[in-house]
């Protein structure tokens, strides 16, 4: 039988992955183990997940993996980091997890200009649970938490994180939004994110717009129309803050 | 006019974590602040449908510090609030826990044990009576009700907002994974028709009258300067802990006529032992049947005394964990020197075969 190429950094015993059919995740992490691929950085590559359906990969990859909390993998990876500058410590984590409970850590490894990678995918809800309120939730979106739509007089709007760490970061920062829609730009940003933590230029945030049939309960059509109409209409995809050169759209 | 949840009372066939919420209402609940974590997630997902239909609110905060500290924040405004969480998310509420008992604030709390340490499983265990009963840098000022039925979930959501409400200490109502989820039959009733009365709530902050005319500011602490002033503070809750105990302290004694053993336990596993403690006695075996209902204040001296009456020579606890009652057991009935066996099975389930084997070995 004819297999899909698999990036060499995967680690193939976990193959097929654990997450739904048509789920996103998969496809981020085929982007980030091509960028590891590329850059040559397997062996000194630690990557940390979050408690989330992130957590699914927590041996995804043939690298040094560790598995967080909740809301923690940015401590975790800032910890790795500060101890072991040579190595490049990759923090994978959903939108509830660094957009609301790990905010903070979000926030202030961001102005300390932490040397870490950080991707965080939006995938617009808390997956995990079972389809919860995100802070990206669209406004009007039904969720498991607004039955009855996200009512933005009660909730405020979906978190603009890159919008928002790129406004707080030093020169040197790479700041990006991805999608999972644009296979060959989200594998750019995904090597960009890396080289920027290898050369130690500053703080590296990919956030990715995702897909989620399984808690948006949509079929294939509706799953990518929601992706590429509605969230991208709200998420501008780009880079924000780029020490390659002028950002790109 | 908002209608009322629940008029006289009905049959019903749900999920554990639908029969908090429809608790909750029948309290009088307010306002929930919530933060999903499973087993708990369906408390918040039937809050959200039916609050609004009763003028009640819902916020999902950032994160369970949050929903703690929001929880704080509305019963010192005089709201009936209350949050549901489960491990990790009980960890993270033991800051604003702290807050709630040097501060007296009424503040309840349903707890779905999953398994630990860390995220642990997210489907049961009872871990977490140690962090429940005794979390936080302080001295353990807490009302914790362990429940075993369905039906109990019911009647003990009621009475913690009742209980948090007159004595002004967190009150929590201890569940597990199993019981949030599985269904079963109970009847939910309006609390009235039972005669409880429900206690209103009262704002600590945001009083009438004016300042300085009507009534002096309201300046709420929980930091001392001096050691003395702590001393003293912890010395007053410890008083009027103590005061209250013996009034909401509970327990279920059965079978403990001529025990030559008594098992304890609690929550879920009290149906197990139950059981298990019937069919030894069929068997002829002269087994006894002990189960707090509170961990905190615990039925010390319910427990001695069951000892007593019964002769018993031994006691045997059956737990989820690795030994968190035992060592709530040894704390309280220190002095009895009734040797103490134990069925240790942290994070799974316990049945009475389980229990009847256990007896069997240690008779
Ligand atoms: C302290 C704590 N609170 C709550 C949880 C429960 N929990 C597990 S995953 C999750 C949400 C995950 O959502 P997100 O971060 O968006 O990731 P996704 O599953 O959507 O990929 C939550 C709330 C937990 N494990 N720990
Ligand atoms: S629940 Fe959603 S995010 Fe999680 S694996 Fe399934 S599709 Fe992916
Ligand atoms: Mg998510």
């Amino acid at each position: 039988m004819i297999q899909p190429a698999m990036p060499k950094s995967w680690y193939a015993p976990t193959k097929p992955h654990k997450f739904c059919p048509g789920c996103g995740h998969g496809i981020a992490l085929k982007a980030l183990g091509e960028a590891i691929d590329e850059l040559n950085i397997q062996n000194r590559t630690v990557f940390g997940c979050d408690i989330g359906c992130s957590l699914l990969a927590w041996n995804f990859f043939a690298v040094d993996s560790t598995q967080t909390h909740h809301g923690r993998t940015t401590p975790v990876m800032v910890g790795i980091k500060r101890s072991r500058p040579d190595l490049l410590c990759v923090g994978y984590m959903g939108d509830g997890g660094g957009y609301s409970i790990g905010s903070q850590h979000l926030l202030n490894s961001a102005i300390r200009d932490e040397k870490v990678t950080l991707i965080l995918i939006n995938n617009t809800n808390y997956a995990m649970t079972g389809g919860q309120l995100a802070p990206t939730t669209l406004p009007g979106q039904k969720t498991e938490t607004t039955p009855y739509g996200r009512d933005v007089t009660k909730t405020g709007y979906p978190t603009k994180g890159p919008e928002m760490l790129a406004a707080i970061t030093a020169d040197g920062a790479y700041i990006a939004r991805a999608t999972v829609a644009k296979y060959r730009q989200l594998r750019t940003f995904m090597k960009r994110a890396l080289q920027n933590q290898m050369e130690g230029n500053g703080f590296s945030f990919l956030e990715v717009l995702s897909t989620c049939p399984t808690n948006w309960r949509t079929n294939a059509a509706q799953t990518w129309d929601f992706l590429e109409d509605q969230m991208e209409a709200y998420f501008p995809v780009g880079e924000l803050k780029s020490p390659f050169g002028k950002g790109e759209k | 006019m908002v209608e009322k949840p629940i008029t006289g009372s009905r049959k019903a066939f749900m999920t554990g974590n639908e029969i908090v919420t429809w608790a909750a209402l029948a309290s009088g609940a307010d306002i929930m602040f919530g933060y999903p974590i499973t087993p708990q997630n369906e408390v918040m997902h039937y809050w959200t449908r039916l609050a609004p239909r009763f003028g009640r609110e819902f916020l999902q905060t950032e994160d369970e510090i949050s929903a703690g500290f929001t929880v704080c924040g509305a019963v010192q405004a005089g709201r009936k609030a209350f949050t549901a969480t489960a491990g990790p998310g009980n960890v993270l509420m033991q800051e604003p826990f702290g807050m709630a008992e040097a501060m007296r604030l009424p503040v309840v709390a349903v707890i779905q044990q999953r398994g630990g340490p860390s995220s642990g499983t997210v489907v049961y265990s009872q871990q977490e009576v140690t962090l429940t009963a005794y979390g936080g840098n302080g001295e353990g000022h807490r009302i914790v009700y362990s429940v075993a039925t369905h039906q109990e979930i019911f009647d003990y959501v009621i009475k913690a907002f009742n209980t948090a409400w007159t004595y002004r200490f967190p009150t929590f109502v201890l569940g597990d994974g199993y019981q949030a989820k599985m269904r079963e039959p109970l009847e939910l009733y309006d609390p009235a028709e039972r005669g409880i009365q429900l206690v209103p709530p009262t704002p600590l902050v945001g009083l009438p009258g004016a300042i300085g005319e009507d009534r002096e500011p309201q300046h709420l602490c929980n930091i001392y300067s001096l050691e003395e002033e702590l001393y003293d503070a912890v010395l007053r809750l410890e008083k009027d802990y103590q005061a209250m105990a013996p009034l909401v302290v509970e327990w279920q004694e059965k079978n403990c006529d001529h025990a030559e053993l008594i098992v304890v336990s609690h929550g879920v596993v009290s149906r197990a032992a139950d059981d298990a403690v019937q069919a030894l006695r069929q068997e002829g075996v002269r087994a006894g049947f002990f189960r707090p209902v509170t961990l905190r204040p615990f039925p010390q001296q319910q427990l001695r005394e069951a000892l007593r009456r019964s002769g018993a020579g031994r006691l045997l606890v059956a737990e989820s964990s690795q030994g968190q009652l035992l060592r709530l057991l040894r704390q309280e009935l220190y002095g009895e020197r009734v040797p103490i066996d134990a069925l240790l099975m942290p994070g799974v389930g316990i049945v009475d075969e389980d229990i009847i084997a256990k007896v069997k070995s240690i008779l």
